[in-house]
């Protein structure tokens, strides 16, 4: 019994050998040197001729090559998966050129330095060494802070509102949220400055900066949290009810810990979706070369109000520092998500 | 006495035992047939092999009763004229084919049905002699009093085991003295507390199926309701766990009176004191029989009740 158990070895028969990638692998060379040879003879010229040629010869190959090995449906379902491919490298080619762009020049300029210093004694032309934009991202933490602090409530209660307690109002409440979700950043920036400067008289501050982003955020927040709390089976409703649990308790105490984390992400969403807001953040911080540690009064910078600043300034060292503020707001975006993460899965949730 | 209900409560098991497992069946089967001359196990004999608690409601508990009710959603008759009687100490199953508001009934039983939106009814349900319908009254009190297990065991997901069976008391806010206690309480009493003694703080997800709905029955006693509602509780189990949560119910049943719908016939028989038989023909559902269990498969009064006992329909 025991010696043909150990003379059975695991085996993955369903894995691909090397003799079924080579077919593939001579279709895919096929394709690029008949890429090189159609670039070379015809007038399609440059990188786009070549990679629409590309395109064009991967579909007709894949295609080709499964309807010689299989049938029609195989061929079918080959054409497809190139186009699938396709797709996500379009998704995935600019994003990743993207970040190669912020890391190239964003990086040149990195030191921590950078996070001891403001630009109120620094001249743009100045290098790069000198001055930092500490104030920048006090700035935005303060006024991102904030704007979490309001929107994260008001966004999650709305969604309450629509899923649980289905009030009577709850699809006019839905239409309100979608619609506010469309409206450009500026003019959140703009109803903050009507409101509450203009009429009620505030000047520039970093709570006017955060009113303005709450307003883009609370759409994200609410629509994302809607969409989790939909998820949330009923039976749990149901099993918290009849148990004799109001339907605050239930809500409290089963519904948004099962959501946990789908709600931490719909925050997430909300964080990424102000985070970068320059146009808003023009009309109700009035921006700042120093350092600013009251919320309440004064004028404040912020990390794209800092970029913005220092790409108009338009000299070669202020550009730099441009690509610098870009790169750093990557990496506290990047850190944030990540501990965010980390937090909302740390306890439960491990089924 | 008190060993003849000794025996006779073996030979129940036995009788159970043998309509769960087929092949341990046939040796029980001798053995009782030997002793009871039971020849065969058709449902009539087993409803009848186990010695159903009749008819004698506890001094001063009336139980539930529900008389008169209808049900409506939207438009649509979905319960006509039910009028039933459940008491304290007693089994009672609700049988019949699906679509024909069982559930429904049940959740009226209560006050689940109002959150169906288009939901509406007419009659009463007392508890106690008190309408649970009636304005004013407070409804997260009544389910309390009322407790109910659903179809799917739905253990909650962000809860470990012990929190889940404690869940009831502090949903409803309700002190824990000696939780420790209560906990191994309840767990015995469902039948599941030496499968998760040593495992109390994992999370209830990583149950099986029949622990999980062992774990929500659990959790419904904590809160030590007078009436069980058991929505088809083993409907997503196998035999195995089918069994346990039957035994369950039979001990249970000494202290609370239990109503429980369920499709298996055989689950009926087994574990009931008494049976409805609920049938909607197109119409509304009715209440066509109700007896003890005995009569309902051995002798029923209605010609459909026994068309449907018998296997001829349904």
């Amino acid at each position: 019994m025991s010696q043909t158990l150990t003379a059975v070895k695991p085996s993955r028969p369903w894995k691909i050998t090397p003799k079924q990638v080579l077919p593939d692998l001579l279709g895919a060379i096929f394709t690029v040197a008949a890429t090189f040879a159609i670039v070379a003879i015809s007038p399609l010229k440059g990188k786009l001729g070549f990679v629409l040629t590309l395109i064009f010869m991967a579909i007709i190959t894949a295609t080709a090559v499964s309807w010689i090995r299989r049938d029609r449906k195989a061929a079918m379902n080959s054409t497809t998966t190139v186009l699938v491919y396709i797709a996500a490298a379009f998704v995935i080619v600019p994003l990743i050129s993207v970040i190669y762009e912020i890391v190239k020049l964003g990086s040149v300029g990195f030191s921590f330095g950078i996070f001891t210093d403001d630009m109120a004694e620094t001249s743009s032309e100045s290098p790069l060494t000198e001055g930092g934009l500490l104030h920048a991202v006090i700035g935005t933490a303060y006024i991102v802070t904030f704007a979490t602090l309001l929107a994260t409530p008001i966004g999650i209660l709305t969604a309450l509102y629509i899923v649980e307690v289905k009030g009577r109002f709850a699809g006019l409440v839905r239409f309100f949220v979608q619609a506010m979700s469309g409206v450009p950043s500026i003019v959140a920036g703009l109803f903050i400055f009507a409101v509450w400067m203009i009429q009620l008289g505030n000047a520039y501050s970093g709570i006017a900066g955060g009113f303005a982003l709450t307003v883009l955020m609370i759409p994200t927040v609410a629509r994302t949290s809607e969409e989790v709390l939909k998820l949330i089976p009923q039976d749990l409703r149901e099993a918290g009810l009849a148990l004799g649990a109001t339907q605050w308790r239930t809500v409290a105490m089963v519904i948004i810990p099962a959501a946990r984390s789908g709600l931490v992400t719909a925050i997430i969403l909300g964080v990424a979706r102000v985070v970068g807001e320059t146009a808003p953040l023009l009309l109700t911080v009035g921006g700042a070369d120093a350092i600013n540690l009251n919320p309440s009064q004064g004028n404040m910078s912020a990390i794209p109000y800092y970029v913005w600043k220092n790409l108009l300034i338009g000299n070669e060292n202020s550009i730099s520092r441009a690509w610098l503020g870009v790169f750093v707001l990557m990496i506290l975006v990047l850190i944030i998500f990540t501990l965010a993460r980390y937090f909302s899965t740390a306890r439960g949730n491990k089924k | 006495m008190s060993t003849t209900d000794g025996t006779n409560t073996n030979n129940d098991r036995e009788e159970r035992m043998s309509q769960v497992t087929g092949k341990q069946g046939n040796i029980n089967k001798d053995r009782s047939a030997a002793k009871h001359t039971v020849a065969t196990h058709s449902l009539s004999d087993v409803a009848s092999a186990r010695r159903a608690k009749i008819g004698q409601p506890t001094a001063g508990s009336t139980g539930l009763e529900a008389r008169g009710v209808h049900a409506w959603f939207g438009k649509k008759h979905v319960l006509e004229d039910i009028s039933m009687d459940f008491f304290s100490g007693t089994v009672t199953a609700l049988i019949g084919p699906s679509g024909c508001g069982k559930s429904t009934f049940i959740r009226i039983l209560n006050r689940m049905h109002e959150f169906i939106p288009t939901a509406s009814l007419a009659g009463q349900v007392l508890l106690d002699g008190k309408d649970v319908y009636e304005p004013g009254v407070d409804v997260t009190k009544i389910r309390l009093r009322v407790g109910m297990v659903f179809q799917k065991p739905n253990p909650f997901p962000s809860m470990t085991i012990k929190e889940n069976v404690l869940s009831g008391l502090r949903l409803a806010q309700i002190k824990i003295e000696n939780a420790d206690e209560l906990l191994e309480s309840c767990l015995r009493r469902a039948g599941l507390w030496d499968e998760v003694k040593d495992r109390l703080n994992e999370y209830g997800g990583a149950l099986s199926g029949g622990q999980q709905q062992r774990l929500c029955i659990a959790r419904s006693l904590a809160v030590n309701p007078q009436v069980l509602l058991m929505d088809e509780p083993c409907s997503a189990l196998d035999p195995g766990s089918t069994l346990r949560i039957e035994e369950t119910v039979r001990e249970l049943s000494a202290s609370m009176s239990i109503v429980i719908v369920t499709h298996n016939m055989q689950q009926a028989a087994r574990v009931s004191d008494y049976t409805g038989f609920f049938l909607s023909d197109g119409g509304p559902g009715r209440l066509i029989e109700i007896g003890t269990t005995e009569e309902i498969f051995t002798n029923p009064k209605q010609q459909r009740t026994e068309d449907y006992v018998s296997g001829r329909f349904g």
